[in-house]
């Protein structure tokens, strides 16, 4: 049953050939046996998903099921969830068992849908190849050896394996959408203020953005559906309607206009990632697309901004990890100054550091104008790029990331190489608008991901305009060799 | 050498609204430690903050009652640094784009002159815990019931020139804030709480001195305490040759001394900048309307008014208009008695006196304003004396009575205007002092001058008091010349 998409899933719990115990039962066994090499989940929480399945069946008896009720999903373990260990992947929050359930989980929960449980990923959300958490690397299902990407390594790898129908994950710099590319999944990263971020632990407060990690388009609709929304505990969330994702799935793509940015096709650009974008150019013009290059210019400032920008904003973040309140102390501090230094530092692992001191050092005084001010600027003329991008074409189509997953421990100790395997999906981040990722091919066996950006609000479009590519396609159907 | 005092004030001013800044947490003084910290207080992980906008509104109040520009563009911003009483890392304040831009305040010195004190700015920002060293064995305790209150930092220019400036300065601000009703100025509690910058310069200098700022001042009596301290400490060091060294200072009013806290150097770089969970606030035209409707008639105003309207003079209707419920309770007896003299006299004396002598505020006089007004009409229709009233006073003070009327029947104090019962009183003191009538009759205009009055206070004597004084004056001279 493992095969099925969530879609196929939902239909067969609400036709009751299948009931959610069952599946649980059935994902929770596959957990058992295949996640000792993928190392996906930090926390299984076994014995409340039977619980929630239990309840999901009473509920689709009774006859008031959702889309989502009964089906089992897993959570990036930076999700507060109620009860249940939130570590962010950190020997820091190793011990921290939230008292609060955050307004997405919460969200799946009154949906009916079962949560197996927390799913691993890069420390407090910092990385891209899920390498540097407490509880050790998560691998890619396509090959063991290699990475599944980051920070939502271990949701993209749970969805990839079969180890859950779908997933969430959160996407600060393109931590949804590079995964997504790594391991042929379809994910999606909402407009900023579309989801809600209370009880999603910040990493960069105005680039964080929580979405759908699963293996289709229309899997990526019904869960967004469920995410999505206004929610007056976060300030930055947008009080605006929430469309039915689904419904307009199946709208033509007649007459659409995509994009080509230049900047994303030149030097450095793997050319199996290439030549698979353009094969897709020609799927999009046979579903009656129009394709046109076109340009953004500041595309190359977006990585040096963010990473003056996240930091800055994650040094800050993190400064309630204190060892005062909740989680990691260390022993015997001689004094308040003892015991601030020794339990950040024994606490935090290497990555998390230096992004905290690359921060302080960019908002000391002094440096600020030169660092953050700069940076801010620069994000507003990246956003300009979009707008004036926009006007033109509907979305814009280009690579998720420069090459296929790398090996593990292959760019770990060049912090610049890694940073740079972000190149395609920060710049969205940083104007904020939504962006889809989905799978475009295979090279030697590792998928080539591709997305598709659009202007703020346009994730019913953007599904749509994925969903018709998959009908045309079978990238998405295919599933790792064991799995 | 003659100095010169330069000092400007930072008052933090907690804002009464039900609940904090950033979170739906209740802040009420006084409750068991770390009951009223929710989530957010406690700086959860994952939690954000929602601005209140009661606090909003407050700070609007403020700004338009001192004339100032309101930002209309409000940007918060996180002043970072660690301390165990702030749980987020960071105090959320705001920096760049403060609410309240520049205004101005009219203070009254002791001498009866108006002194204008410029505003500089004020800002909304959140409070932090309080960090606890008794009871807890070597270790401390943290509350963070005040984490995330509502403060309102109000920075003065350095324009006051004297510890009593300042400190009627900060008691303009005191009542300022209490007539809004934005901060209940309890200043034992800490609702409000006073910096204060200090520095001086030789007379006729026009750069400034090296300031030291002095922390949490907590009373008035130790804001002129404390400067006044440190003005002295800083002219000695000067002039034994030494510099003022620019740092931040404690008073301790046990030793009434200052000490050092920490120098510019040790000082924090807060890496202020925008906070990302904020957005900014924009402020309608529309709704600082709505505010400014919504502004009671403030103390200056109200100075004015007691002044043209009531004939009182500037120190009385400065002295009356100081809290709102002196100035409430003031007209509250003027318009019961018809009389803003006599209702100010009243008001500013006896009752004063009464209410310092019990350690009592004006809301809990045991004398009402309508008790106060009803006596004061006695004494304008002749019933009772002004000295008889003064014991009506303390009888109702002493909960004798309900009204002045039932004190005066019940112990028989309304005042004998019979001339006839009057001339008899008269007689008989007369016939007990035969020789002082003799004696008085014997002398000159200017010693007769001196003896009426001893008759007038046998005669007063023998009336109990009651009789009236302007009819026992009269007679007794008619009688006496006689």
């Amino acid at each position: 049953m493992h095969e099925k998409t969530l879609a196929e899933l939902s239909q067969a719990l609400q036709n009751k050939t299948l009931s959610s115990v069952e599946l649980t039962q059935h994902y929770l066994k596959r957990i058992e046996q295949l996640d000792g090499s993928l190392n996906s989940y930090i926390t299984v929480t076994a014995e409340s998903a039977l619980e929630q399945a239990a309840a999901a069946d009473a509920r689709i008896a009774a006859g008031n099921a959702t889309a989502l009720t009964g089906i089992p999903l897993a959570h990036k373990d930076l999700f507060c969830t109620q009860g249940q260990r939130t570590s962010c992947g950190s020997k820091m929050l190793d011990n921290f068992i939230s008292p609060y359930e955050s307004t997405v989980t919460q969200r799946f929960l009154d949906a009916g849908a079962v949560s197996l449980g927390k799913t691993n990923l890069d420390e407090f959300a910092m990385g891209s190849s899920t390498e540097s958490s407490f509880y050790g690397p998560t691998r890619n299902p396509w090959d063991t050896a290699r990475v599944p990407g980051g920070s939502s390594g271990g949701s993209a790898a749970a969805v990839a394996g079969r180890l859950c129908a779908a997933a969430t994950g959160t996407d600060t710099g393109g931590s949804i959408r590079q995964p997504a590319g790594f391991t042929a999944l379809t994910g999606l990263k909402p407009t900023y203020g579309r989801v809600s971020r209370w009880g999603m632990v910040a990493y960069a407060s105005s680039l964080d953005q929580g979405g759908p990690m699963a293996r289709t388009a229309e899997d990526c609709a019904l869960m967004l559906q469920v995410m999505a929304g206004f929610d007056a505990k976060d300030s930055t969330s947008v009080d605006q309607p929430v469309p039915d994702y689904s419904a307009s799935l199946n709208d033509s793509l007649k007459g659409l206009r995509i994009g080509l940015p230049k900047e994303y096709f030149a030097a450095g650009l793997d050319a199996a990632t290439s030549d698979a974008i353009s094969a897709a150019v020609k799927q999009f013009q046979a579903l009656g697309a129009e394709v046109r290059e076109i340009s953004l210019p500041n595309a190359e400032l977006a990585i040096p901004a963010y990473y003056v920008i996240a930091p800055a904003e994650a040094s800050s973040n993190l400064s309630r990890f204190d060892g005062v309140r909740f989680g990691y102390r260390c022993d015997h501090p001689a004094d308040l100054t003892d015991l601030y230094k020794r339990s950040r530092a024994e606490g935090f692992g290497a990555e998390v550091k230096r992004r905290i001191m690359v921060g302080t050092y960019a908002l000391s005084a002094g440096y600020y104008d030169a660092y953050y001010l700069k940076a801010q600027k620069i994000r507003r003329l990246i956003k300009n790029d979009f707008m004036a991008a926009y006007e033109q074409v509907d979305v814009i189509l280009c690579p998720t990331s420069p090459t296929p997953a790398f090996k593990i421990g292959e760019k770990i100790d060049d912090p610049v190489s890694l940073y740079l395997t972000d190149i395609y999906t920060i710049t969205a981040n940083l104007a904020g608008v939504p962006g889809v990722a989905l799978p475009a091919g295979f090279a030697n066996g590792l998928p080539l991901g591709m997305q598709l950006l659009g202007p703020y609000f346009s994730e019913a479009r953007l599904l749509n305009i994925a969903h018709q590519y998959q009908q045309v396609t079978d990238w998405h159907q295919r599933a790792p060799a064991g799995y | 050498m003659q100095w010169e005092i330069v000092i400007g004030l930072e008052i933090h001013a907690q804002l009464t609204t039900a609940s904090k800044i950033f979170s739906g947490s209740a802040t009420t003084f006084g409750a068991e430690p770390n009951t009223q910290a929710s989530l957010v207080d406690l700086g959860m992980p994952g939690t954000l903050p929602v601005l209140n906008a009661q606090a909003v509104r407050n700070a609007v109040k403020f700004g338009l009652a001192i004339d100032a520009e309101i930002g209309m563009t409000n940007v918060f911003a996180r002043k970072n640094y660690f301390y165990p009483d702030l749980p987020k890392g960071y105090q959320t304040s705001q920096m760049d784009h403060p609410i309240v831009g520049k205004g101005y305040l009219d203070i009254t010195l002791e001498d009866g002159t108006v002194k204008r004190v410029g505003v500089t700015r004020a800002h909304l920002e959140e409070d932090a815990g309080k960090s606890l060293h008794e009871d807890f064995h070597g270790m401390s305790g943290i509350d963070l019931n005040r984490a995330g209150t509502p403060l309102l930092e109000i920075v003065s220019e350095p324009d006051m020139r004297s510890a009593k400036e300042a400190v009627a300065y900060a008691k303009t601000i005191h009542s300022l804030v209490r007539y809004l009703g934005i901060c209940d100025g309890n200043m034992a509690e800490g609702s409000l709480r006073c910096d204060c910058n200090v520095s001086v310069r030789p007379k006729g200098q026009t750069e400034f001195g090296t300031r030291c700022e002095i922390k949490n001042v907590n009373s008035f009596r130790f804001i002129e305490k404390a400067i006044n301290t440190e003005v002295q400490r800083q002219i000695e060091l000067i002039e034994d040759g030494g510099k003022v060294v620019q740092e931040t200072r404690l008073y301790d009013p046990n030793k009434d001394e200052t000490r050092s806290m920490r120098s510019k150097e040790e000082a924090n770089d807060y890496r202020y900048f925008p906070c990302p969970d904020l957005l900014p606030v924009v402020l309608e035209p529309s709704f600082i309307e709505e505010v400014r409707g919504e502004l009671p008639e403030l103390p200056q105003q109200k100075r004015e008014r007691f002044e043209s309207q009531f004939g009182l003079s500037t120190y009385d209707a400065s002295v009356l208009s100081a809290s709102r419920e002196l100035a409430d309770y003031f007209e509250q007896v003027q318009q019961t008695c018809g009389d803003a003299k006599l209702a100010a006299n009243w008001v500013m004396g006896e009752l004063s006196s009464l209410l310092n002598k019990e350690g009592l505020e004006i809301e809990q006089s045991p004398v009402s304003a309508a008790q106060l007004g009803g006596m004061i009409l006695r004494i304008k229709d002749n019933t009772i004396s002004g000295k008889i009233a003064k014991m009506v006073f303390e009888a109702l003070a002493a909960g004798e009575g309900d009204s002045a009327d039932a004190i005066i029947e019940a112990k028989g104090l309304k005042q004998v205007t019979d001339s006839g019962a009057i001339e008899a009183m008269l007689d008989e003191v007369l016939a007990a002092n035969a020789a002082q009538v003799e004696q008085y009759r014997a002398s000159d205009e200017a010693k007769r001058g001196k003896m009426f009055g001893f008759f007038v206070g046998q005669a007063m004597k023998a009336s109990k008091g009651k009789a009236n004084p302007q009819q026992v004056n009269e007679l007794l001279r008619k009688k006496l010349e006689g």
